[in-house]
Protein backbone atom coordinates (compact mmCIF):
# COMPACT_ATOMS: atom_id res chain seq x y z
CA UNK A 1 0.00 0.00 0.00
CA UNK A 2 1.63 3.20 -0.75
CA UNK A 3 1.44 5.71 2.04
CA UNK A 4 -0.43 8.65 2.24
CA UNK A 5 2.16 11.07 3.78
CA UNK A 6 6.02 10.83 4.53
CA UNK A 7 5.47 9.95 8.79
CA UNK A 8 4.53 6.57 8.31
CA UNK A 9 7.01 4.64 11.22
CA UNK A 10 7.37 1.43 10.77
CA UNK A 11 6.61 -0.84 14.30
CA UNK A 12 9.88 -2.54 15.48
CA UNK A 13 8.32 -6.16 16.46
CA UNK A 14 11.58 -7.95 17.23
CA UNK A 15 11.30 -9.40 20.54
CA UNK A 16 13.24 -7.80 22.91
CA UNK A 17 16.57 -9.20 24.21
CA UNK A 18 17.67 -9.94 27.90
CA UNK A 19 18.68 -6.11 28.08
CA UNK A 20 15.66 -4.78 26.86
CA UNK A 21 13.59 -6.95 28.90
CA UNK A 22 15.01 -5.76 32.29
CA UNK A 23 13.75 -2.23 31.26
CA UNK A 24 16.53 -0.67 33.03
CA UNK A 25 17.86 1.10 30.60
CA UNK A 26 14.51 2.32 29.24
CA UNK A 27 13.26 3.75 32.85
CA UNK A 28 16.63 5.59 33.24
CA UNK A 29 15.76 7.31 30.25
CA UNK A 30 12.72 8.23 31.04
CA UNK A 31 14.15 9.20 34.59
CA UNK A 32 16.26 11.41 32.48
CA UNK A 33 13.70 13.10 30.68
CA UNK A 34 11.35 13.54 33.45
CA UNK A 35 14.71 15.37 35.37
CA UNK A 36 15.37 17.26 32.28
CA UNK A 37 12.10 19.21 33.22
CA UNK A 38 12.96 20.69 36.27
CA UNK A 39 14.74 23.09 34.75
CA UNK A 40 12.57 23.95 32.05
CA UNK A 41 10.43 27.40 31.77
CA UNK A 42 7.55 27.27 33.45
CA UNK A 43 4.82 28.74 31.35
CA UNK A 44 2.05 29.29 34.54
CA UNK A 45 1.36 32.91 35.11
CA UNK A 46 0.66 33.69 38.86
CA UNK A 47 -2.76 34.61 37.85
CA UNK A 48 -3.85 37.04 40.76
CA UNK A 49 -0.02 38.78 41.34
CA UNK A 50 0.61 38.72 37.16
CA UNK A 51 -2.22 38.99 34.75
CA UNK A 52 -1.41 38.23 30.75
CA UNK A 53 -1.54 41.38 28.65
CA UNK A 54 -4.87 40.98 26.81
CA UNK A 55 -5.29 41.56 22.96
CA UNK A 56 -6.07 45.20 21.24
CA UNK A 57 -9.32 43.92 19.75
CA UNK A 58 -9.93 42.52 23.54
CA UNK A 59 -13.53 43.42 24.67
CA UNK A 60 -14.60 43.25 28.46
CA UNK A 61 -16.85 45.33 31.00
CA UNK A 62 -19.19 48.13 29.41
CA UNK A 63 -18.08 51.45 30.39
CA UNK A 64 -20.41 54.31 29.93
CA UNK A 65 -17.67 57.33 28.61
CA UNK A 66 -18.36 61.04 29.88
CA UNK A 67 -16.29 64.18 27.78
CA UNK A 68 -13.52 65.99 28.99
CA UNK A 69 -15.95 68.11 31.25
CA UNK A 70 -17.10 64.72 33.01
CA UNK A 71 -20.11 65.58 31.29
CA UNK A 72 -21.92 61.85 30.78
CA UNK A 73 -22.25 61.31 26.24
CA UNK A 74 -25.11 59.07 26.50
CA UNK A 75 -28.20 60.84 25.62
CA UNK A 76 -30.43 57.52 25.32
CA UNK A 77 -31.26 57.23 21.90
CA UNK A 78 -31.69 53.32 22.55
CA UNK A 79 -29.56 52.27 19.69
CA UNK A 80 -27.25 50.05 20.94
CA UNK A 81 -30.47 48.39 22.80
CA UNK A 82 -31.96 48.03 19.29
CA UNK A 83 -28.01 46.66 17.98
CA UNK A 84 -27.93 44.16 20.65
CA UNK A 85 -28.35 40.82 19.88
CA UNK A 86 -28.54 39.37 23.33
CA UNK A 87 -30.94 42.19 24.52
CA UNK A 88 -28.95 42.67 27.68
CA UNK A 89 -29.25 46.96 27.06
CA UNK A 90 -32.11 48.44 28.62
CA UNK A 91 -32.86 52.04 29.46
CA UNK A 92 -34.68 54.85 30.24
CA UNK A 93 -34.72 58.59 28.91
CA UNK A 94 -35.00 61.82 31.22
CA UNK A 95 -35.05 65.60 29.63
CA UNK A 96 -31.79 67.48 31.16
CA UNK A 97 -33.34 70.04 33.96
CA UNK A 98 -31.46 73.77 34.04
CA UNK A 99 -29.11 72.91 36.75
CA UNK A 100 -28.19 70.00 34.82
CA UNK A 101 -25.68 70.91 32.43
CA UNK A 102 -22.39 70.20 34.21
CA UNK A 103 -23.91 66.38 34.41
CA UNK A 104 -25.33 65.37 31.09
CA UNK A 105 -23.60 66.73 27.26
CA UNK A 106 -27.21 67.18 25.57
CA UNK A 107 -30.61 67.54 26.72
CA UNK A 108 -32.03 64.00 26.94
CA UNK A 109 -29.99 61.89 29.20
CA UNK A 110 -30.08 58.15 30.63
CA UNK A 111 -31.79 57.82 33.85
CA UNK A 112 -31.49 54.45 33.90
CA UNK A 113 -29.10 52.40 32.21
CA UNK A 114 -28.59 48.66 32.72
CA UNK A 115 -27.05 46.19 30.94
CA UNK A 116 -27.48 42.17 32.45
CA UNK A 117 -23.89 40.98 31.82
CA UNK A 118 -25.58 37.53 32.05
CA UNK A 119 -27.12 37.88 29.06
CA UNK A 120 -24.20 40.41 27.65
CA UNK A 121 -22.14 38.19 24.77
CA UNK A 122 -19.46 40.89 24.64
CA UNK A 123 -19.58 41.04 21.08
CA UNK A 124 -19.30 44.70 20.87
CA UNK A 125 -22.18 45.76 18.77
CA UNK A 126 -23.44 48.25 21.50
CA UNK A 127 -19.97 50.07 21.03
CA UNK A 128 -20.40 50.41 17.24
CA UNK A 129 -23.37 51.40 16.93
CA UNK A 130 -23.16 54.23 19.72
CA UNK A 131 -23.08 57.37 18.01
CA UNK A 132 -22.37 59.07 20.55
CA UNK A 133 -18.99 58.00 22.03
CA UNK A 134 -20.71 56.74 25.07
CA UNK A 135 -20.52 53.29 25.33
CA UNK A 136 -17.24 50.99 24.77
CA UNK A 137 -16.42 47.29 26.00
CA UNK A 138 -13.27 48.12 28.13
CA UNK A 139 -10.30 45.58 29.37
CA UNK A 140 -11.95 44.06 32.36
CA UNK A 141 -13.42 40.76 32.83
CA UNK A 142 -17.05 40.90 34.93
CA UNK A 143 -15.90 39.52 38.51
CA UNK A 144 -17.37 36.39 40.20
CA UNK A 145 -20.55 37.12 41.92
CA UNK A 146 -23.22 35.12 43.84
CA UNK A 147 -26.27 36.06 43.17
CA UNK A 148 -28.16 37.12 39.57
CA UNK A 149 -29.60 39.87 40.17
CA UNK A 150 -25.90 41.31 40.88
CA UNK A 151 -25.07 40.88 37.43
CA UNK A 152 -27.49 43.38 36.30
CA UNK A 153 -24.95 46.31 36.29
CA UNK A 154 -26.69 49.73 36.86
CA UNK A 155 -25.80 52.87 35.92
CA UNK A 156 -23.43 53.71 38.73
CA UNK A 157 -21.23 50.73 38.21
CA UNK A 158 -21.12 51.80 34.48
CA UNK A 159 -20.36 55.12 34.56
CA UNK A 160 -16.64 56.01 34.51
CA UNK A 161 -14.94 57.92 37.27
CA UNK A 162 -15.13 61.48 36.43
CA UNK A 163 -12.31 62.80 34.39
CA UNK A 164 -11.89 66.01 36.62
CA UNK A 165 -12.44 64.73 40.48
CA UNK A 166 -10.73 61.53 39.76
CA UNK A 167 -8.27 61.64 36.69
CA UNK A 168 -6.45 58.26 37.70
CA UNK A 169 -9.40 55.67 37.67
CA UNK A 170 -10.73 58.01 34.63
CA UNK A 171 -7.79 56.77 32.66
CA UNK A 172 -7.24 53.44 33.98
CA UNK A 173 -11.04 52.37 33.15
CA UNK A 174 -10.63 54.21 29.59
CA UNK A 175 -7.80 51.92 28.82
CA UNK A 176 -6.19 51.71 25.52
CA UNK A 177 -9.02 50.45 23.48
CA UNK A 178 -11.06 53.86 24.01
CA UNK A 179 -7.91 56.17 23.54
CA UNK A 180 -7.46 54.92 19.91
CA UNK A 181 -11.33 54.97 18.97
CA UNK A 182 -11.97 58.60 20.16
CA UNK A 183 -9.29 59.76 18.14
CA UNK A 184 -10.81 57.83 14.76
CA UNK A 185 -14.01 59.49 16.22
CA UNK A 186 -12.65 63.19 16.34
CA UNK A 187 -10.58 62.58 12.53
CA UNK B 1 18.63 2.56 93.64
CA UNK B 2 17.93 0.09 90.49
CA UNK B 3 14.35 1.94 90.27
CA UNK B 4 16.13 5.06 90.05
CA UNK B 5 18.12 4.05 87.19
CA UNK B 6 15.37 2.41 85.21
CA UNK B 7 13.33 5.95 85.77
CA UNK B 8 16.35 7.66 83.89
CA UNK B 9 16.11 5.55 81.47
CA UNK B 10 12.30 5.48 80.89
CA UNK B 11 12.15 9.11 80.40
CA UNK B 12 15.20 8.92 77.61
CA UNK B 13 13.67 6.51 75.83
CA UNK B 14 9.73 7.95 76.23
CA UNK B 15 11.68 11.97 74.71
CA UNK B 16 13.27 9.64 72.10
CA UNK B 17 10.16 7.84 71.18
CA UNK B 18 7.83 11.23 71.06
CA UNK B 19 10.59 12.94 69.00
CA UNK B 20 10.96 9.99 66.70
CA UNK B 21 7.34 9.61 66.28
CA UNK B 22 6.30 13.19 66.11
CA UNK B 23 9.58 13.53 63.69
CA UNK B 24 7.95 10.49 61.00
CA UNK B 25 4.93 12.23 61.13
CA UNK B 26 6.18 16.01 60.65
CA UNK B 27 8.52 14.46 58.13
CA UNK B 28 5.28 12.58 56.12
CA UNK B 29 3.17 15.77 56.36
CA UNK B 30 5.68 17.55 54.32
CA UNK B 31 6.55 14.48 52.25
CA UNK B 32 3.18 15.00 50.60
CA UNK B 33 3.72 18.66 50.27
CA UNK B 34 7.24 17.49 48.60
CA UNK B 35 5.20 15.02 46.46
CA UNK B 36 3.23 17.47 45.24
CA UNK B 37 5.79 20.14 44.46
CA UNK B 38 7.87 17.44 42.78
CA UNK B 39 5.22 16.57 40.49
CA UNK B 40 4.38 20.04 39.57
CA UNK B 41 8.02 20.72 39.24
CA UNK B 42 8.40 17.26 36.61
CA UNK B 43 5.49 18.70 35.07
CA UNK B 44 6.10 22.00 34.61
CA UNK B 45 3.51 23.13 36.87
CA UNK B 46 3.89 25.42 39.85
CA UNK B 47 2.28 23.24 42.38
CA UNK B 48 0.99 24.68 45.95
CA UNK B 49 2.56 27.86 46.63
CA UNK B 50 -1.08 29.44 47.78
CA UNK B 51 -1.17 28.62 51.77
CA UNK B 52 2.19 30.45 53.18
CA UNK B 53 5.06 31.17 51.36
CA UNK B 54 5.67 28.86 48.56
CA UNK B 55 2.51 26.88 50.27
CA UNK B 56 4.38 25.72 52.62
CA UNK B 57 1.62 25.91 55.04
CA UNK B 58 -0.15 23.13 52.41
CA UNK B 59 0.33 20.26 54.33
CA UNK B 60 -1.39 21.92 57.63
CA UNK B 61 -4.10 22.95 55.40
CA UNK B 62 -4.72 19.26 53.88
CA UNK B 63 -4.45 17.43 57.37
CA UNK B 64 -7.22 20.43 58.67
CA UNK B 65 -9.57 19.53 55.77
CA UNK B 66 -8.92 16.22 56.56
CA UNK B 67 -9.87 16.64 60.25
CA UNK B 68 -13.17 18.57 59.78
CA UNK B 69 -14.52 16.50 56.60
CA UNK B 70 -17.76 14.30 57.58
CA UNK B 71 -16.63 10.70 58.95
CA UNK B 72 -18.68 8.35 57.40
CA UNK B 73 -18.88 4.72 58.09
CA UNK B 74 -20.83 3.19 55.47
CA UNK B 75 -24.02 1.02 57.15
CA UNK B 76 -23.28 -1.92 55.57
CA UNK B 77 -19.38 -2.01 56.83
CA UNK B 78 -18.35 -3.96 59.71
CA UNK B 79 -17.61 -1.44 62.35
CA UNK B 80 -14.51 -2.48 64.05
CA UNK B 81 -12.75 -3.83 61.76
CA UNK B 82 -13.64 -0.75 58.97
CA UNK B 83 -11.87 1.44 62.03
CA UNK B 84 -8.71 -1.11 62.73
CA UNK B 85 -7.54 -1.03 59.29
CA UNK B 86 -6.39 2.48 59.05
CA UNK B 87 -5.54 2.49 62.58
CA UNK B 88 -3.09 -1.18 61.69
CA UNK B 89 -1.95 0.52 59.07
CA UNK B 90 -0.53 3.52 60.81
CA UNK B 91 0.78 1.93 64.07
CA UNK B 92 2.91 -0.36 61.85
CA UNK B 93 4.17 2.35 60.16
CA UNK B 94 5.49 4.43 62.76
CA UNK B 95 6.33 1.22 64.97
CA UNK B 96 9.13 0.97 62.33
CA UNK B 97 11.09 3.47 63.57
CA UNK B 98 11.69 1.91 66.55
CA UNK B 99 14.88 -0.01 65.47
CA UNK B 100 16.48 2.53 63.36
CA UNK B 101 19.68 4.01 64.60
CA UNK B 102 19.27 7.72 64.10
CA UNK B 103 22.81 8.71 65.13
CA UNK B 104 25.37 7.37 67.21
CA UNK B 105 25.18 8.28 71.21
CA UNK B 106 25.21 11.97 72.35
CA UNK B 107 26.51 12.59 75.64
CA UNK B 108 24.33 14.53 78.05
CA UNK B 109 23.43 14.82 81.96
CA UNK B 110 26.98 12.64 82.58
CA UNK B 111 24.65 10.08 80.52
CA UNK B 112 25.54 8.44 76.91
CA UNK B 113 22.37 8.17 75.48
CA UNK B 114 21.64 6.33 72.10
CA UNK B 115 19.97 7.72 69.33
CA UNK B 116 18.21 4.01 68.34
CA UNK B 117 14.84 3.31 71.04
CA UNK B 118 15.51 -0.17 70.66
CA UNK B 119 18.85 -1.89 69.70
CA UNK B 120 17.68 -4.98 69.00
CA UNK B 121 20.24 -7.83 67.37
CA UNK B 122 17.25 -8.99 65.50
CA UNK B 123 16.53 -5.19 64.28
CA UNK B 124 16.07 -5.70 60.30
CA UNK B 125 13.63 -8.78 61.23
CA UNK B 126 11.45 -6.71 63.22
CA UNK B 127 11.32 -4.51 60.71
CA UNK B 128 10.38 -6.91 58.36
CA UNK B 129 7.72 -8.47 60.20
CA UNK B 130 5.92 -4.92 61.04
CA UNK B 131 6.11 -3.86 57.29
CA UNK B 132 4.53 -7.23 56.27
CA UNK B 133 2.18 -6.43 59.27
CA UNK B 134 1.53 -2.81 57.73
CA UNK B 135 -0.69 -4.92 54.68
CA UNK B 136 -2.90 -6.39 56.99
CA UNK B 137 -4.03 -2.72 57.75
CA UNK B 138 -4.87 -2.31 54.34
CA UNK B 139 -6.58 -6.08 53.71
CA UNK B 140 -8.85 -5.68 57.12
CA UNK B 141 -9.81 -2.50 55.84
CA UNK B 142 -10.27 -3.05 52.76
CA UNK B 143 -12.77 -6.24 53.55
CA UNK B 144 -14.72 -4.77 56.14
CA UNK B 145 -15.78 -1.89 53.35
CA UNK B 146 -17.79 -4.30 51.88
CA UNK B 147 -16.91 -3.06 48.67
CA UNK B 148 -16.37 -4.71 45.84
CA UNK B 149 -13.23 -2.48 44.67
CA UNK B 150 -11.85 -2.38 48.01
CA UNK B 151 -11.76 -5.84 47.94
CA UNK B 152 -9.90 -5.96 45.25
CA UNK B 153 -7.80 -3.02 45.93
CA UNK B 154 -6.59 -5.10 49.16
CA UNK B 155 -6.39 -8.54 47.96
CA UNK B 156 -3.86 -6.91 45.56
CA UNK B 157 -2.30 -5.21 47.80
CA UNK B 158 -2.01 -8.99 49.77
CA UNK B 159 -0.82 -10.69 46.71
CA UNK B 160 1.65 -8.05 45.89
CA UNK B 161 3.20 -7.63 49.39
CA UNK B 162 3.95 -11.26 49.67
CA UNK B 163 5.70 -11.49 46.18
CA UNK B 164 8.25 -8.50 46.90
CA UNK B 165 8.78 -9.71 50.08
CA UNK B 166 10.75 -13.46 48.97
CA UNK B 167 12.59 -11.33 46.41
CA UNK B 168 13.17 -8.72 49.18
CA UNK B 169 14.04 -10.99 51.89
CA UNK B 170 16.91 -13.06 49.56
CA UNK B 171 18.51 -10.36 48.56
CA UNK B 172 18.66 -8.83 51.91
CA UNK B 173 20.14 -12.25 52.89
CA UNK B 174 22.90 -11.79 50.77
CA UNK B 175 23.61 -8.63 52.49
CA UNK B 176 23.00 -9.99 56.21
CA UNK B 177 25.66 -12.91 54.44
CA UNK B 178 28.45 -10.04 54.34
CA UNK B 179 27.43 -8.16 57.07
CA UNK B 180 27.50 -11.17 59.52
CA UNK B 181 24.71 -9.21 62.07
CA UNK B 182 21.20 -8.36 61.75
CA UNK B 183 21.45 -5.40 64.15
CA UNK B 184 21.24 -2.16 62.10
CA UNK B 185 23.36 -0.32 64.57
CA UNK B 186 26.26 -2.72 63.72
CA UNK B 187 25.73 -2.56 60.32
CA UNK B 188 26.28 1.06 60.18
CA UNK B 189 29.39 0.76 62.58
CA UNK B 190 30.62 -1.54 60.25
CA UNK B 191 30.40 0.53 57.13
CA UNK B 192 31.41 3.67 58.98
CA UNK B 193 34.69 1.55 59.34
CA UNK B 194 34.53 0.26 55.48
CA UNK B 195 32.81 1.46 52.44
CA UNK B 196 29.69 1.32 52.42
CA UNK B 197 27.43 -1.92 51.39
CA UNK B 198 26.35 -0.58 48.04
CA UNK B 199 29.57 -1.10 46.43
CA UNK B 200 29.71 -4.54 47.92
CA UNK B 201 25.34 -5.17 46.87
CA UNK B 202 24.54 -3.18 43.96
CA UNK B 203 22.48 -5.56 42.79
CA UNK B 204 20.77 -6.28 46.22
CA UNK B 205 20.19 -2.69 46.63
CA UNK B 206 18.52 -2.61 42.78
CA UNK B 207 16.21 -5.55 43.80
CA UNK B 208 16.02 -4.18 47.77
CA UNK B 209 14.78 -0.74 45.78
CA UNK B 210 11.90 -2.55 43.75
CA UNK B 211 10.34 -4.11 46.40
CA UNK B 212 10.67 -1.10 48.57
CA UNK B 213 8.32 0.73 45.74
CA UNK B 214 6.43 -2.59 45.96
CA UNK B 215 5.70 -2.53 49.29
CA UNK B 216 4.99 0.76 49.88
CA UNK B 217 2.38 0.79 47.19
CA UNK B 218 3.68 3.53 45.24
CA UNK B 219 3.79 3.95 41.51
CA UNK B 220 4.52 1.49 39.40
CA UNK B 221 3.39 -0.55 41.88
CA UNK B 222 0.26 1.41 43.25
CA UNK B 223 -1.88 -1.37 41.77
CA UNK B 224 -3.96 -1.64 45.10
CA UNK B 225 -5.29 1.87 44.69
CA UNK B 226 -5.06 2.30 41.33
CA UNK B 227 -7.60 5.00 40.74
CA UNK B 228 -9.02 4.57 37.21
CA UNK B 229 -9.89 0.48 37.86
CA UNK B 230 -10.45 0.41 41.17
CA UNK B 231 -11.61 3.89 41.85
CA UNK B 232 -9.53 4.32 44.97
CA UNK B 233 -8.67 0.95 46.04
CA UNK B 234 -8.65 -0.64 49.28
CA UNK B 235 -9.80 2.72 50.71
CA UNK B 236 -12.79 3.72 48.11
CA UNK B 237 -15.05 3.65 51.16
CA UNK B 238 -13.25 5.87 53.67
CA UNK B 239 -13.12 9.41 54.46
CA UNK B 240 -12.10 11.98 56.65
CA UNK B 241 -8.86 11.52 58.87
CA UNK B 242 -9.02 7.60 58.49
CA UNK B 243 -8.79 7.93 54.54
CA UNK B 244 -6.05 11.09 56.01
CA UNK B 245 -4.29 7.97 58.32
CA UNK B 246 -4.02 5.56 55.32
CA UNK B 247 -2.30 8.03 52.72
CA UNK B 248 -0.32 9.54 55.43
CA UNK B 249 0.83 6.07 56.70
CA UNK B 250 1.92 5.38 53.02
CA UNK B 251 4.46 8.29 53.20
CA UNK B 252 5.59 7.75 56.81
CA UNK B 253 6.16 3.73 55.05
CA UNK B 254 8.21 5.67 52.13
CA UNK B 255 10.05 7.43 54.65
CA UNK B 256 11.00 4.40 57.01
CA UNK B 257 11.69 2.38 53.78
CA UNK B 258 13.98 5.09 52.34
CA UNK B 259 15.58 4.98 55.99
CA UNK B 260 16.19 1.67 56.26
CA UNK B 261 17.48 1.42 52.74
CA UNK B 262 19.81 4.44 54.07
CA UNK B 263 20.76 2.63 56.76
CA UNK B 264 21.73 -0.66 55.30
CA UNK B 265 23.25 0.32 51.64
CA UNK B 266 24.55 4.44 52.11
CA UNK B 267 25.86 4.01 55.38
CA UNK B 268 22.71 5.27 57.72
CA UNK B 269 24.50 8.13 59.83
CA UNK B 270 28.01 7.88 58.38
CA UNK B 271 29.87 11.31 56.73
CA UNK B 272 31.71 9.90 53.89
CA UNK B 273 35.52 10.52 53.73
CA UNK B 274 35.49 12.02 57.35
CA UNK B 275 36.54 9.69 60.95
CA UNK B 276 34.01 10.56 63.30
CA UNK B 277 35.90 9.35 66.26
CA UNK B 278 37.92 12.36 65.81
CA UNK B 279 35.36 14.74 66.74
CA UNK B 280 33.05 15.99 69.57
CA UNK B 281 30.47 13.30 70.43
CA UNK B 282 27.44 15.44 70.38
CA UNK B 283 28.42 17.59 67.48
CA UNK B 284 29.14 13.99 65.33
CA UNK B 285 25.50 12.44 66.33
CA UNK B 286 24.38 15.97 65.12
CA UNK B 287 25.69 16.04 61.68
CA UNK B 288 25.24 12.42 61.31
CA UNK B 289 21.61 12.93 61.82
CA UNK B 290 21.67 15.75 58.87
CA UNK B 291 24.06 13.26 57.17
CA UNK B 292 21.28 10.43 57.26
CA UNK B 293 18.51 12.81 56.88
CA UNK B 294 20.30 14.32 53.22
CA UNK B 295 20.68 10.06 52.01
CA UNK B 296 16.97 9.68 53.50
CA UNK B 297 15.74 12.99 51.13
CA UNK B 298 17.56 11.69 48.47
CA UNK B 299 15.55 8.55 48.34
CA UNK B 300 12.42 10.27 49.06
CA UNK B 301 13.28 12.05 45.57
CA UNK B 302 13.89 9.01 44.01
CA UNK B 303 10.42 7.06 45.04
CA UNK B 304 8.56 10.32 43.71
CA UNK B 305 10.54 11.05 40.84
CA UNK B 306 9.94 7.06 39.43
CA UNK B 307 6.34 7.79 40.04
CA UNK B 308 5.65 10.50 38.17
CA UNK B 309 7.94 8.99 35.54
CA UNK B 310 6.61 5.43 35.14
CA UNK B 311 3.29 4.30 34.45
CA UNK B 312 1.75 1.74 36.74
CA UNK B 313 2.07 -2.00 35.71
CA UNK B 314 -0.26 -4.31 34.62
CA UNK B 315 -1.29 -6.76 37.29
CA UNK B 316 0.04 -9.64 35.22
CA UNK B 317 3.40 -7.65 34.56
CA UNK B 318 3.97 -7.00 38.18
CA UNK B 319 3.63 -10.72 38.95
CA UNK B 320 5.62 -11.48 36.11
CA UNK B 321 8.25 -9.01 37.25
CA UNK B 322 8.42 -10.29 41.10
CA UNK B 323 8.38 -14.24 40.33
CA UNK B 324 9.86 -14.71 37.25
CA UNK B 325 12.58 -11.86 37.30
CA UNK B 326 13.40 -10.64 40.95
CA UNK B 327 13.00 -13.81 42.69
CA UNK B 328 15.74 -15.87 40.11
CA UNK B 329 18.12 -12.47 39.98
CA UNK B 330 17.78 -11.95 43.98
CA UNK B 331 18.43 -16.08 44.22
CA UNK B 332 21.68 -15.32 41.83
CA UNK B 333 22.93 -12.55 43.62
CA UNK B 334 22.78 -14.86 47.09
CA UNK B 335 24.42 -17.58 45.53
CA UNK B 336 27.35 -15.27 44.25
CA UNK B 337 27.55 -13.50 47.16
CA UNK B 338 27.86 -16.76 49.21
CA UNK B 339 30.42 -17.90 46.33
CA UNK B 340 32.50 -14.75 47.04
CA UNK B 341 32.48 -15.11 50.75
CA UNK B 342 33.88 -18.80 50.62
CA UNK B 343 36.64 -18.11 48.14
CA UNK B 344 37.47 -15.00 50.52
CA UNK B 345 37.50 -17.21 53.61
CA UNK B 346 39.36 -19.93 51.96
CA UNK B 347 42.41 -17.05 51.26
CA UNK B 348 41.86 -17.81 47.28
CA UNK B 349 43.14 -14.28 46.11
CA UNK B 350 42.30 -13.15 42.86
Amino acid sequence: MQALTNRLKEVDRRKMNFLERLYLISIFKGMMITFSHIFKKKPTIDYPEKTRPFSPVFRGLHILNRDEAGRENCTACGLCAVACPAEAITMEAAERQANEENLYREEKYAAKYEINMLRCIFCGLCEEACPKDAIYLSETVPPADYQRKQFIYKKEELLIPHPIENFEAYKKALGNRVKKETDNFKI
Amino acid sequence: MLLAIDLAFIIEKLVLIVIVVMASLVIAMYATYGERKIAAILQDRRGPNRAGPFGILQPVADGLKLFFKEEIIPDFSSKFLFILGPSMAMLTAIMTGAVIPWGNKIHFFNRDISLQIADVNVGILYVFAVVSMGVYGIMIGSWASNNKYSLMGGLRAASQIISYELAMGISLIALLMITGTLSLKEMVAQQQAGYWNIFYQPLGFLIFLICAFAECNRTPFDLAEAENELIGGYHTEYSSMKLGFYLFSEYINMFVSSVIMATLFFGGYDIPFLNEANYDQNWMALFGLIALMTKVICLIFLFMWVRWTIPRFRYDQLMNLGWRILIPLALFNMLVTGALILLKQSNWHF
